[in-house]
C-alpha cells in the first residue's frame, strides 16, 4: 500500500526524518518496500505547449516536436511518445537539467535532428506510475514556461510503499498506519474531520438482506444535488500518489475514503436503479453478471450478489460492481453502499472467479464493521467540496445482522504473556502498550480483560494479544537467550550413510543431479516405463504435470542436455523420491493422513539412480560393466554384500544387459544399460549405463559385524584357476561354487580375466579366478593346497557346464 | 717376474677398455679368475727357490690386490654411468600427464544443506525428514490453515489427482515434517527439517517452482520468544561468521504467533548499505515465530505445558546469495558446466 507522508500527518504530527519513520514502520511489521521522494528535483521542469509535430525522415518511432517553453523561440525536441497532439501542454526539461534519480538531460542528436531537451512522462518525474506516454497536462494549466511545481501546486512529499500483513486489517488505510506509528512514538492521533451536516428528508430507500452469512451489515445513503466532475486538485493528487487514477469526484471520494479509513463503498446512480432499493442475496447457481471490467462472471450459491429492487444482479458484493448502474457524467442522485461482507465469503468468491479488487482485498482481511458511519460522513464531506448543492435524502438505511460488532473480552494472563515472550512486563506496562492502539484493558489480579477494537477483527485469542504486546514493546527489546538441548545433536545413521554414498559416487567421478518430481506427459513412455498414474490436478505447465515413478526421465533428460552442450562423457547420480500407487494390501492410514476414506498417500520411496554416458566419468566407457563397477564400488564402501545380480529384462533397459539387484527374493534395484531405442528416443548417442536402487533397503544390508578380522602371521598361497564355462552360466555362479569349495582357508577370490576366442569353444568363455588361501595357525603345505585345488575344480566341473583349462 | 707387470698392465688396460659391467667381469675373470692369467702364475711359484718364492709370492699378492681394487673402482664407475643412462632414458615430463578420472561434484544445494545441518547438529539439533507428497491435513490444516483460509492463496499449491479433490499435494513447505515429528514423539524436541518443497510458480531469476528449505522446531518447557531470537542469532553467527547478525521484525504466518521476519546483516556490504540490500544493510532470510497454540492442539501437545518456536528459510536462496548466482534457473538444468564448478 502506498502512503504519502503528508496524508499521514493529517492524523499525527510525525516529525522524524523520512527514513527514520520508515524504520518505525518496519519495526512494527509494516514493511517498507520503498520510499519515494516526490516533487524533489523538478525545479527545472516547465510547462511546454506543443507548437508542431513533424515526422523525421527514416524514423518511424520518433518525431520532431517544436515546443513553446516560454522562451522567445520554440525549442526543438525529438520525442518517442505518441499520446499528445499540437496545442497540448506537457512537461518540458531543458538540456543541463537533472531529473529525479540523477538523470541528467544532455543535448542529443537522433537521425540528424538535435534535441534541445526532453518531454516527460509522470514516471520520469516521479509523479506517478504512468510511463506509457507523456504526462499530458490540462491545456489551461498555466502559460508555457511556468515551473511545473507551480503550475500543479506540487509540494514536496514522501510516499511509503508498505507491505501489510494479513493479520493487520487495520493497517490497510492511512489512518491505521498513522495510529500504529503514533502509538510507538507516543504521538496523539486525531480522527478525520467529521460532521458534514447534510440536510435530512424522507428516507425512501429500501434495503433487504437475505444472506446474513455473506453480508452482516449493509447501509445505503441517498445523496441528491450531485454534479459529476473532476475532484479538487489535492484529492486527485493524493489518489495519484497512493497509486489510484482520479476518475470523477464521486468515484474519487469513494476511493479516498477507502484509502484513508479502510472502508470500501460503492456509489450507484439512483436514477439507473428501477426502484429505490437494493437487495443482498446469494447468487443462484449459474447466475451471470457483467462486471465493471466488462467481463461476464458466472456465479454460484456461495457468492454474494447485490441486486436492484427487481432482483436483477447489479454487482458482486464486496468485490466489484456491474456496469448497468454505474455513476456517469450525467448522474445527479447517488445511492452510496457502505457494507460489511464476511471475510471468508469474499476470499472464497474472489479466489474462485479470479477477481481481486482493492475492495475485496480489504474485505477478505476484515474491515471495521463499526466504521461505516464515519466513512459515509467522510464521503459526503469530500463530495460536498465539488457539489455545493449536495443534500442527503433521509438518514442512512442500516441493516445489521444480530450481534454485529459485539466483541467479547479476551482473558489475557500477564504471566502467560511473559512466559511466551521471555519478558518481565507488568500489567500496567502491557496496558500502556495496548491502549494507544485502541484496545480496552482492565486488569484484575494478574489477568487482563482485553477488548479488541472493531478495526482489529483478527484479534480473537490470548495469543493474538501476546503478539500485539510484543510488537509494540519492540522485538528488538526482548532479551535474547540461548537454548541448551539435553540431547546430543546428530544425524541419523541413514542420513550419515547417505552422505557417504554421495561422497563415494563423487569420488568415482559422478556428479550430483537433481530433478523435479513432475515430468512431462510421455516422459515415462519415452524412458520405456509405464506412464505414471499420478498427475497434477491443475498444473501450471503441461511439461510439469506427471508425478515421476522413476528418476530415469529426469536423468536421461540431463544426459541429453549435456550432450547437446558438448559434454558427452559423464556420470550423474541423483538421490530422490519416486512415487507409485500403494500396494493394495498397504496399511490404511489413520484418518488424519487419509486422503479419501481408507486411502493413504502414494507410496513414496527414496531411490539412488546413476546414469553413465559417452566415455563415462573415468574414460573406461559407459556400458553395463561400468554401471556394475559403480555398484560394486558403492557396495564395497558401505560394506554391503550378499546381493545377487540376476539377469532379467526390465522395461526400458537393454534386454540382454540388465540384472536385478536382489537380496534373496527381495529385488531392490536394477543395473545394466538403457535400451538403445530408449537412448535414441532421448537423442543420446552410444551406450548408456544405468543403475537404480532403493537406497534405504540397500544401505540396510551394510555388514552389521564390525569386528576386526585377525591377520595371519603365516605366508599365503595363490591359486589361479581358469575354466571354460558355457556363456549362459553366470560367472557369479562359478564364483559362488569356488567360494564354497574353498572352505575356511579361502581368504579371497577374484575374477581377473574373461577371454573369448581361439582355444575356447564358441558358446563359452574362459573365466580365470585367483584364489588366495591362508591359515591362521600354520603355513599351508603343498598337499593341503593340492587338496583344495582338486576340490575346487571338481566342484565347478560338477556344478556347471565348465571344464578346467590346461 | 716381468710377467706380473705385463699382466697387470694388460689387465688395467682391459679394465679401462671395458664399456659395460659384463665386459669388465669377463676381463676380470681373465686375470683374477680360477684360470686367470695372474692366478695361473701361482703355479709357477713352486719352481722358485724359497727366498725367491717368498718375494715373488708377495709381488703376486700385491698385484692381485691392486687389480682387485682397480676392477672394483672400474665396476662402480660403470654401474654409476649405466644407472645414469638407464634413468635418463626414463626421464618424464610431469606436465604431459594425461588427466585421470575426475572428482565429481555434489549439487550446490546439497553442499549448502549439509553445511546447515552440520551447524544445527553442532547446536544440539537432530535432523528430521518426511514425505514430499503430503496430505492437506499435514501441510495446511494441522498448521492452523483450515480450508478456505486466505493464507492458502499465498502458497500456490500443486495438488495431485489423488484421493478426494485437493486432499493430496506436493508439500509447499517442510512444516508438515514438524507435524509428523510432534505426532511421533513427545517433547522435548530440538530438530531441523531440510528438504525440497514445491510451488506452482513460473520460474524466474529469483524463484524456481521447486526449491529446498530448512526449518527448525524447538518444543520444551519454558521456551520463549527470547530463546527464538537468541537461537536465530547463534545460528547466524555460526554459519555466516561473527560479524553477521540477525534481527527480527513482526510478520504474519498462520502457524506461529508472535511471528517474525528474519533478516541478517547484508553479507555483500557487511551492513553498510548497498544495492543488494536496497541500502538497508539487511537482507531477508526467512520467517519464524512461536508455535501457535492451535498447531500444538492439532498434534495433541498441551500448549499450556509446552511452548516452542519454529523457523525456516530457503537453502537455494542462501546458495544464491553466497555464490552470487545471477539466475536460479541454472539449478534446475543439471548442467555439468555449472555443477562441476563447486
Amino acid at each position: 500500500m502506498r502512503v504519502p507522508l503528508s496524508w499521514l500527518r493529517e492524523f499525527a504530527p510525525f516529525s522524524l526524518p523520512a527514513r527514520e519513520l520508515g524504520e518505525v514502520f518496519d519495526d512494527l511489521g509494516m514493511v517498507v518496500e520503498s520510499i519515494t521522494e516526490v516533487g524533489a528535483g523538478l525545479g527545472d521542469v516547465v510547462v511546454g505547449r506543443v507548437v508542431s509535430i513533424e515526422p523525421i525522415a527514416g524514423a518511424d518511432k520518433i518525431r520532431k516536436v517544436m515546443v513553446d517553453a516560454g522562451r522567445a523561440d520554440p525549442v526543438q525536441v525529438v520525442c518517442g511518445a505518441w499520446n499528445f497532439s499540437v496545442g497540448e501542454s506537457v512537461p518540458f526539461v531543458p538540456v543541463g537539467a537533472v531529473l529525479p534519480g540523477d538523470f541528467e538531460i544532455g543535448r542529443r542528436k537522433m537521425k540528424g535532428v538535435v534535441s534541445e531537451g526532453m518531454l516527460c512522462s509522470a514516471r520520469e518525474l516521479a509523479l506517478g506510475e504512468d510511463a506509457g506516454g507523456l504526462m499530458v497536462l490540462a491545456s489551461d494549466v498555466a502559460p508555457p514556461g511556468t515551473p511545473l511545481v507551480e503550475a500543479l501546486g506540487i509540494e514536496h512529499d514522501v510516499v511509503y510503499d508498505l507491505a501489510i500483513e494479513a493479520n493487520r486489517p487495520d493497517a490497510n488505510c492511512v489512518l491505521g498506519v498513522a495510529r500504529d506509528a503514533a502509538a510507538r512514538l507516543g504521538l496523539p492521533v486525531s480522527a478525520p474531520a467529521a460532521g458534514w451536516g447534510g440536510a435530512a428528508g424522507d428516507a425512501r430507500f429500501a434495503v433487504e438482506v437475505s444472506s446474513p452469512e455473506l453480508c452482516d451489515r449493509f447501509t445505503a445513503t441517498v445523496f441528491e444535488g450531485v454534479e459529476v466532475g473532476p475532484s479538487p486538485e489535492w484529492v486527485a493528487r493524493r489518489l495519484t500518489l497512493a497509486g489510484m487514477r482520479p476518475i470523477s469526484n464521486v468515484v474519487d471520494a469513494s476511493n479516498y475514503v477507502m484509502l484513508e479509513l479502510g472502508q470500501p463503498t460503492h456509489a450507484y446512480d439512483l436514477d439507473r436503479l428501477p426502484v429505490p432499493a437494493l437487495r443482498v442475496r446469494a447468487a443462484r447457481p449459474g447466475e451471470q453478471l457483467t462486471t465493471l471490467d466488462d467481463v461476464v462472471r458466472t456465479l454460484g450459491g456461495s457468492d454474494c450478489l447485490i441486486c436492484d429492487g427487481l432482483d436483477e444482479a447489479i454487482g458482486i458484493g464486496g468485490i466489484m460492481g456491474g456496469a448497468s448502474s454505474e455513476v456517469f457524467s450525467g448522474t445527479t442522485r447517488v445511492a452510496l453502499e457502505a457494507a460489511h461482507f464476511v471475510p471468508m465469503a469474499i476470499a472464497r468468491t474472489s479466489k474462485r472467479i479470479g477477481l481481486r479488487s482493492e475492495a475485496s482485498a480489504r474485505f477478505e482481511r476484515g474491515v471495521d464493521v463499526l466504521g461505516i458511519e464515519r466513512s459515509v460522513d467522510r464521503f459526503a464531506s469530500l463530495l460536498a467540496l465539488t457539489c455545493p448543492g449536495l443534500t442527503q435524502r433521509g438518514g442512512t438505511v442500516d441493516w445489521q445482522a444480530p450481534g454485529v460488532g459485539a466483541a467479547a473480552p479476551i482473558r489475557v494472563r500477564v504471566d502467560r504473556v511473559n512466559a511466551v515472550l521471555g519478558t518481565r512486563l507488568g500489567a500496567p506496562a502491557m496496558a500502556g502498550l495496548l491502549e494507544p492502539i485502541g484496545f480496552g484493558v482492565t486488569s484484575v489480579d494478574g489477568v487482563l480483560d482485553v477488548t479488541a477494537p472493531s478495526f482489529r477483527p483478527d484479534v480473537t485469542a490470548e495469543i493474538d494479544v501476546v503478539e500485539e504486546v510484543a510488537r509494540h514493546h519492540g522485538y528488538s527489546n526482548i532479551a535474547r537467550t540461548t537454548v541448551r538441548p539435553a540431547q546430543v545433536g546428530a544425524l541419523t545413521p541413514y542420513q550419515g550413510t547417505r552422505r557417504v554414498v554421495r561422497g563415494v559416487l563423487c569420488g568415482a567421478g559422478l556428479s550430483e543431479a537433481a530433478g523435479g518430481p513432475l515430468v512431462s506427459p510421455g516422459d515415462h513412455e519415452r524412458s520405456g516405463l509405464p506412464e505414471s498414474e499420478i498427475v497434477a490436478s491443475d498444473p501450471l505447465v503441461r511439461e510439469e504435470s506427471v508425478l515421476r515413478s522413476s528418476l530415469r526421465p529426469g536423468l536421461l533428460r540431463a544426459v541429453a542436455f549435456n550432450q547437446d552442450r558438448r559434454n558427452p562423457d559423464l556420470g550423474l547420480f541423483e538421490i530422490g523420491k519416486t512415487w507409485r500407487p500403494p500396494h493394495p494390501s498397504a496399511d490404511v492410514p489413520d484418518s488424519r493422513a487419509a486422503v479419501a476414506p481408507g486411502r493413504g498417500l502414494p507410496d513414496e520411496r527414496e531411490v539412488l539412480a546413476v546414469v553413465l554416458a559417452g566415455a563415462g566419468p573415468d574414460g573406461r566407457g559407459a556400458d553395463a560393466s561400468a554401471a556394475v563397477r559403480v555398484l560394486r564400488r558403492l557396495a564395497a564402501a558401505l560394506h554391503v554384500s550378499g546381493f545377487d545380480l540376476a539377469a532379467a529384462p526390465a522395461p526400458g533397459l537393454h534386454p540382454t544387459r540388465t540384472a536385478e539387484v536382489a537380496f534373496g527374493e527381495h529385488v531392490i534395484g536394477l543395473v545394466g544399460e538403457i535400451d538403445p531405442d530408449v537412448a535414441g528416443a532421448w537423442g543420446i548417442d552410444g551406450r548408456v549405463g544405468w543403475l537404480e536402487v532403493e537406497l534405504p533397503p540397500f544401505v540396510a544390508h551394510a555388514a552389521a559385524d564390525e569386528r576386526a578380522r585377525p591377520l595371519s602371521r603365516f605366508p599365503s598361497s595363490d591359486l589361479d584357476l581358469a575354466f571354460a564355462v558355457a556363456d549362459d552360466t553366470p560367472a557369479a555362479a562359478v564364483e559362488a561354487t569356488l567360494r564354497a569349495a574353498g572352505g575356511p582357508l579361502l581368504e579371497w577370490i577374484r575374477l581377473f580375466d574373461v577371454y573369448r576366442g581361439p582355444g575356447v569353444a564358441s558358446g563359452s568363455r574362459s573365466l580365470a579366478f585367483r584364489l588366495r588361501f591362508v591359515s591362521l595357525d600354520h603355513t599351508l603345505s603343498d598337499a593341503e593346497l593340492a587338496g583344495v585345488r582338486g576340490a575346487c575344480i571338481e566342484a565347478v566341473e560338477r556344478a556347471h557346464p565348465a571344464t578346467l583349462r590346461a | 717376474m716381468s710377467d706380473v707387470a705385463a699382466i697387470e698392465r694388460d689387465a688395467a688396460a682391459a679394465a679401462a677398455a671395458a664399456s659395460s659391467l659384463d665386459e669388465l667381469r669377463t676381463a676380470q675373470a681373465a686375470v683374477l679368475g680360477k684360470r686367470g692369467s695372474l692366478t695361473q702364475l701361482n703355479s709357477t711359484l713352486g719352481r722358485l727357490a724359497p727366498e725367491e718364492r717368498k718375494k715373488a709370492g708377495a709381488a703376486l699378492y700385491e698385484a692381485r690386490a691392486r687389480l682387485a681394487a682397480l676392477f672394483d673402482d672400474r665396476a662402480a664407475a660403470l654401474a654409476a654411468s649405466e644407472r645414469e643412462v638407464r634413468l635418463e632414458a626414463e626421464r618424464l615430463d610431469l606436465t604431459e600427464v594425461l588427466p585421470g578420472p575426475l572428482q565429481g561434484s555434489l549439487s550446490l544445494v546439497t553442499q549448502t544443506r549439509d553445511a546447515l545441518e552440520d551447524t544445527f547438529v553442532g547446536m544440539g539439533f537432530s535432523v528430521a525428514e518426511g514425505p514430499e507428497v503430503e496430505s492437506d491435513w499435514h501441510n495446511f490444516e494441522a498448521l492452523n490453515i483450515p480450508p478456505a483460509h486466505p493464507a492458502r492463496s499465498n502458497f500456490d499449491t500443486l495438488y495431485l489427482d489423488w484421493g478426494e479433490p485437493e486432499s493430496t499435494l506436493l508439500r509447499t513447505h517442510t512444516s508438515p515434517v514438524q507435524i509428523r515429528l510432534m505426532l511421533a514423539q513427545p517433547p522435548p524436541i530440538y530438530a531441523v527439517m531440510p528438504g525440497r518443497v514445491y510451488r506452482k510458480d513460473t520460474p524466474d531469476a529469483r524463484h524456481t517452482p521447486s526449491f529446498s528449505q530448512i526449518e527448525g522446531l524447538v518444543v520444551d518447557h519454558g521456551i520463549t520468544f527470547g530463546d527464538l531470537a537468541g537461537t536465530i542469532d547463534t545460528f547466524t553467527q555460526a554459519y555466516f561468521g561473527p560479524d553477521i547478525h540477525a534481527r527480527l521484525r513482526p510478520a504474519y504466518f498462520p502457524f506461529t504467533e508472535p511471528s517474525a521476519e528474519y533478516e541478517i546483516t547484508c553479507s555483500i556490504c557487511r551492513g553498510a548499505g548497498c544495492r543488494t540490500c536496497s541500502g538497508t544493510g539487511w537482507v531477508e532470510l526467512g520467517g519464524c515465530g512461536m508455535v501457535h497454540p492451535n498447531v500444538f492442539r492439532a498434534v495433541g501437545v498441551d500448549p499450556e505445558e509446552w511452548t516452542g518456536f519454529a523457523f525456516g528459510f530457503g537453502i537455494d536462496r542462501l546458495a544464491q546469495m553466497r555464490y552470487e548466482i545471477a539466475d536460479m534457473r541454472v539449478l534446475l538444468d543439471n548442467d555439468l558446466r555449472f555443477v562441476t564448478q563447486f
